[in-house]
């Protein structure tokens, strides 16, 4: 989970989650904390699901 | 005055024999060049030979400290100018010794000459402050190597300069200040007019070649599988126990986060590459324990693995960064441990 996931390919990762921001990668202090919660709550459910999803090559999970 | 040169060679090279002698304790040949070490000495032109450093790979291997502490003690009573070790080819033990060697010459202001082939694990090790010929990965081309490390050996001693392409050694990742006909901006330009016209171009920097891992299978039923938590974001307890460095780490740590339910208030970042304000509110904006801890009481998935890890990634060298990652790798997979949330800043 990165926010500049061209780093992240290159260092082999196969299952990408795009983050929000370098600071705050799955927050946004910009958002109601209840909004800013349920999209920490969503990244982070995609993510678990990346790691339940077959990949053959570097993907991103958007 | 001719420059005296000491040189390091293992058990096969130097005569005593193969692996079965390879816990041959080091030994010191004053005087005498052996093995391939007459080959470099031959072609060298006028240096003095010292002596040679026979040491079998397995004791180095098993013995590194007390192996260096030989060499070390041999160059303080010898006064050599230059260190020779091996060539090494591709072979991974003798590849590590000869890497010691050199550094062990470096760290007493010896000039460091080797030979290995690309792939082998000891030339990380060294070639930053040694001259390592590029050799085959055969010892069959050892007619090839020592011509390589006789050349070095000779324009080092004169004090003349090198060049990793002009004269075949491992480009030691120095970046030397050169003068140039033309400004930067007219060479951009017109490498850049020879790519749009499919024309030959040179690119005066290469660019690194990006890393493939075999993607791992897909967790089968994430509602039993354990995930842990990792970050590169420094994220740490409060007062930062373990020192964790704000930069260019030089430790990974782990923490028992089994009793929490959001890392808010008990963590927080040293981290010295971004703005830490948003992540000291609230350390689960980088690294997302609560959301996790959520997705586990809902049986989504099943565990929260105990044990979070954490290191600095900005400014950390990438040798580090390898090593933690495969510490930290091997610590998870011998946890049973399924899946990792990796969040980096």
């Amino acid at each position: 989970m990165a926010t500049i996931t061209t780093i992240s390919q290159s260092v082999g990762a196969n299952r990408i989650v795009p983050t929000v921001a370098i600071p705050y990668p799955v927050g946004n202090p910009t958002l109601s904390e209840a909004d800013e919660e349920a999209m920490r709550y969503e990244m982070v459910e995609r993510a678990c699901n990346a790691l339940a999803t077959e990949v053959t090559e570097s993907t991103q999970f958007e | 005055m001719a420059k005296r040169v000491i040189f390091y060679l293992n058990q096969f090279f130097g005569g005593i024999g193969g692996e079965d002698k390879a816990d041959f304790a080091p030994e010191f040949r004053a005087g005498e060049a052996v093995g391939p070490a007459v080959g470099i000495a031959g072609g060298a032109g006028d240096i003095e030979v010292v002596g040679t450093i026979i040491c079998g790979d397995n004791f180095y291997g098993q013995n590194e400290d007390e192996a260096r502490e030989f060499i070390a003690q041999t160059i303080k009573e010898q006064n050599p100018d230059i260190l020779v070790a091996g060539p090494a080819f591709n072979a991974g033990r003798y590849g590590f010794a000869c890497a010691g060697a050199c550094q062990v010459a470096n760290e007493n202001g010896v000039i460091p000459v080797s030979g290995m082939y690309v792939e082998n694990p000891g030339l990380e090790h060294c070639r930053a402050f040694s001259w390592v010929a590029a050799t085959s990965d055969a010892a069959a081309k050892m007619r090839k190597a020592l011509p390589l490390m006789a050349n070095l050996v000779k324009k080092l001693a004169a004090g003349e300069e090198v060049t990793p392409e002009g004269d075949s050694y491992h480009a030691q990742g120095r970046r030397e200040c050169i003068l140039v006909e033309e400004r930067g901006s007219t060479r951009a330009v017109k490498m850049l007019l020879a790519r749009l016209n499919d024309e030959e171009f040179e690119t005066e920097l290469p660019m690194p070649t990006f890393d493939e891992v075999e993607p791992a299978p897909a967790i089968k039923d994430l509602s039993k599988a354990t995930i842990a938590l990792v970050t590169t974001g420094g994220v740490v307890p409060n007062g930062n126990p373990d020192r964790l460095q704000s930069a260019s780490a030089q430790q990974w740590n782990k923490y028992d986060i089994s009793q929490l339910d959001e890392l808010k208030g008990e963590y927080y970042t040293v981290h010295g590459g971004f703005d830490p304000v948003y992540c000291n509110e609230k350390a689960d904006r980088v690294v997302p324990l609560d959301m996790l801890r959520r997705l586990e009481k809902e049986g989504k998935i099943g565990k929260v693995h105990e044990i979070f890890y954490t290191t600095t990634g900005t400014g950390t060298a990438v040798a580090n960064s390898e090593k933690f990652g495969i510490e930290i790798g091997k610590e998870i997979a011998d946890a049973g441990v399924d899946g990792v949330l990796l969040t980096s800043t």
